[in-house]
């Protein structure tokens, strides 16, 4: 699945992030940096003024919508097909990649060109579009670097390779793609432009994601800085925009207030270099503007959020502002999470759209700190979502051997001979595993503590037989 | 574009109607929000005001700002092109050049001036320019920011694909912020016009933060910005 990330079980992922100590200095580094630039341009901000407010603007404007989402997303459609676009709502991901792949054959495309779009890794569409002989290019930089590196998974929703350093970086495009320079950004950076340059003009088709749909008038707004969004939307003479079902606004009024909101909460920018707002046009006769222009709407287990507790995660406008304070973040990094979405709204939004058996584990990677809620630009309660989630998946995974463990627990705890038995037993059963006054490696359940801590050994003297005694000493 | 094709609408909106725990709503009416910051911001600046933080917006973003009265634009925007290295320019099809007096640099030779009759030739042309001249519709003051309403006379690539851009700012244009452009387009969609094809907001030139969150300028789009200011009242 598209979505996943790696193989193994959540705690292996765990451990092995732990050991790259250079990912997690990067990371911790990057997310004080994103934090810091968010901080400047929102609550110290003086210009905008409260910005309570503005959070509670989008707020309001998040939950109207999805209220009334079958409404609005009837608008987009009907306005984006009047003016000659064609929308296709997708059910599923397979659905959505069957659909693009069609158009792609209808075209006879070879070469694609991608603008950042988390949606389209999520639904695994460079994948779908290899498999009919196309060729992807990802021109975002960060998922140029992933790409070119033999397809790396993304570590973060706005920065996805956030987990690489320059030098790393430049080995990448040394050994993938024979660049001989330095590891300076600058350079880097440079060297992308030249890659790309002839392909964004030689593209058959461009896809894009969509940071919002506008309901009214049947727009796609696109937040961007590195320009390439402009070029995959401008030269190809097809272009293709995917979008999950909820990231749309009524009317451009509230398009103002959410793009505010998305730039300077994700990247600290009073507004991105480029918001770029494509509508179809019937009579399209720009030299440099698509002749085609196809909308996906996707579902893909957003609905199994719709008229439920964890209907405010859909209000998410994909900052990354919660992953940018999150302390389990800082300490595991992205691709521990196993999943593109990581951080807290990744803990809440896989088992939405993946189900609990994939990513059920994913709501315990947090401290339920609360920094999240706190940060979130429409106000998603998410440590209060993260809750639900343990309850739940408790709830539904109740494993036999925990309950088995709970039952043997309360036979013990009501038989008084049983209780004080074991607690005298106790010392006499650890003594085996106590090394220097302390036991670093337990069996069983214990095992998950002792790999990051020391359990104590139990007192030789237990409380019932010290208070015995104390009594005694009194009265005497 | 002849009419589009819209595929599996009923079926999909009538699972998230049902999900929402009722039947397909026909009409919402849009509420009035309680809370609405964005119209409080720069509320009571002037126009002197909403320039100075136009200069400072664009200077964080990095382009250069130079003002100028109507009667020197035509030298001033010379010795721009000249300052950033002079050679091919390429410009947007507008009426406004000739209105603010440049038809000295539309005459150029060294000026290709956007021509849709040209076809892909022109994307051709820009590619190799060095400068793009284009004309702001809207000018946001909080940001930095031009507006251009692209069709195919004010082509997008004029913006895009040369090394720097040249932004033409009346002063007349701007506004306190982002706000009162979508209220703009916001009452021509209400009003069923159409809106442009491409409305794009542009604050400098393309950067990217990507590596290590050090702030590289000029990525896929041009390397540097100009926006030139003038009096037009």
């Amino acid at each position: 699945m598209p979505m996943k990330i790696g193989e193994k079980p959540f705690f292996g992922r765990v451990d092995d992030a732990l050991e790259k100590t250079f990912m997690r200095t990067a990371m911790a580094s990057a997310q004080d940096r994103l934090r810091g630039r968010k901080l400047d341009a929102t609550v110290r901000d003086e210009q905008i003024g409260d910005w309570e407010e503005w959070r509670s603007a989008g707020e309001e404007i998040r939950r109207h919508t999805l209220e009334n989402l079958d409404y609005y997303l009837n608008q987009l459609s009907e306005n984006f097909s009047r003016k000659g676009g064609h929308v296709y709502f997708a059910d599923t991901a397979e659905d959505a990649t069957r659909y693009i792949q069609e158009v792609a054959k209808k075209k006879n495309a070879k070469k694609v060109t991608k603008a950042k779009s988390m949606v389209t890794e999520e639904i695994g569409l460079n994948e779908a579009l290899e498999e009919i002989g196309c060729q992807v290019f990802e021109t975002d930089l960060a998922e140029y670097i992933l790409q070119i590196d033999d397809h790396d998974r993304p570590s973060h929703i706005v920065v996805p390779s956030l987990h690489k350093n320059k030098e790393q970086i430049r080995d990448t495009f040394r050994d993938k793609a024979g660049y001989t320079g330095t590891e300076e950004p600058r350079e880097l950076t440079a060297f992308a432009r030249s890659q790309l340059r002839e392909v964004f003009l030689e593209a058959d088709i461009g896809i894009t994601g969509c940071n919002f749909a506008v309901a009214e008038s049947g727009t796609i707004s696109l937040v961007t800085n590195e320009g390439n969004a402009n070029m995959v939307t401008t030269y190809p003479d097809t272009q293709i925009s995917v979008m999950g079902m909820e990231r749309l606004v009524p009317t451009w009024e509230e398009l103002d207030v959410m793009v505010n909101l998305l730039s300077r909460s994700a990247v600290g920018q009073k507004i991105t270099t480029y918001v770029t707002n494509l509508t179809p046009q019937l009579e399209e006769n720009s030299v440099d503007a698509p002749k085609e222009f196809h909308l996906v709407i996707l579902d893909a287990g957003r609905s199994n959020a719709l008229g439920t507790e964890f209907q405010s995660a859909l209000h998410c406008i994909r900052c990354a502002a919660c992953v940018n304070v999150c302390p389990v973040y800082r300490h595991i990094g992205g691709h521990a999470y196993g999943s593109i979405y990581q951080g807290p709204i990744g803990a809440v939004l896989s088992p939405i759209l993946g189900g609990y058996d994939e990513y059920g584990e994913l709501p315990f990677a947090s401290s339920l700190c609360a920094a999240c809620s706190e940060a979130c630009p429409v106000r998603i309660p998410l440590h209060e979502q993260l809750i639900r989630h343990r309850e739940n998946y408790v709830a539904q995974k109740g494993k036999m051997s925990e309950k088995l463990a709970m039952k043997a627990f309360g036979i013990g705890a009501s038989t008084p001979s049983l209780f004080q038995g074991a607690v005298k037993g106790l010392p006499a059963i650890m003594k085996p595993l106590v090394k220097d006054d302390g036991i670093s490696s337990g069996p069983g359940p214990m095992k998950l503590w002792t790999a990051v801590r020391e359990f104590p050994v139990p007192e030789k003297n237990n409380f019932r037989s010290w208070f015995k005694s104390h009594k005694q000493e009194g009265e005497s | 574009m002849a009419e589009g094709i819209v595929h599996n609408k009923d079926a999909f909106l009538n699972r998230i109607a049902s999900k929402l725990g009722r039947e397909r709503t026909e009409a919402v009416v849009l509420p009035k929000w309680k809370h609405q910051p964005q119209w409080e911001v720069f509320k009571n600046d002037g126009a002197d005001d909403l320039l100075g933080t136009f200069r400072k917006s664009s200077m964080a973003k990095s382009a250069l700002v130079i003002q100028t009265e109507r009667a020197n634009l035509a030298a001033t925007v010379k010795e721009a092109i000249e300052k950033y290295g002079g050679g091919l320019v390429v410009t947007t099809k507008d009426r406004r050049f000739a209105e603010y007096g440049l038809e000295s640099l539309l005459a150029d030779s060294k000026t290709h001036v956007w021509d849709a009759g040209l076809g892909k030739r022109n994307i051709e042309i820009a590619k190799q320019a060095n400068i793009g001249v284009i004309f702001s519709d809207i000018s946001l003051a909080e940001s930095g920011t031009i507006v251009q309403f692209n069709d195919k006379d004010i082509a997008r690539s004029v913006s895009l694909l040369p090394v720097t851009y040249i932004a033409i700012v009346p002063q007349s244009t701007l506004v306190p912020r982002m706000t009162q452009a979508t209220q703009m387009v916001h009452q021509a969609a209400a009003e069923g016009k159409d809106i442009s094809t491409c409305i794009n907001f542009i604050s400098g030139p393309s950067n990217s933060a990507d590596i290590e969150m050090d702030i590289v300028i000029g990525v896929h789009g041009p390397v540097e910005a100009v926006h030139i200011v003038v009096a037009d009242k």
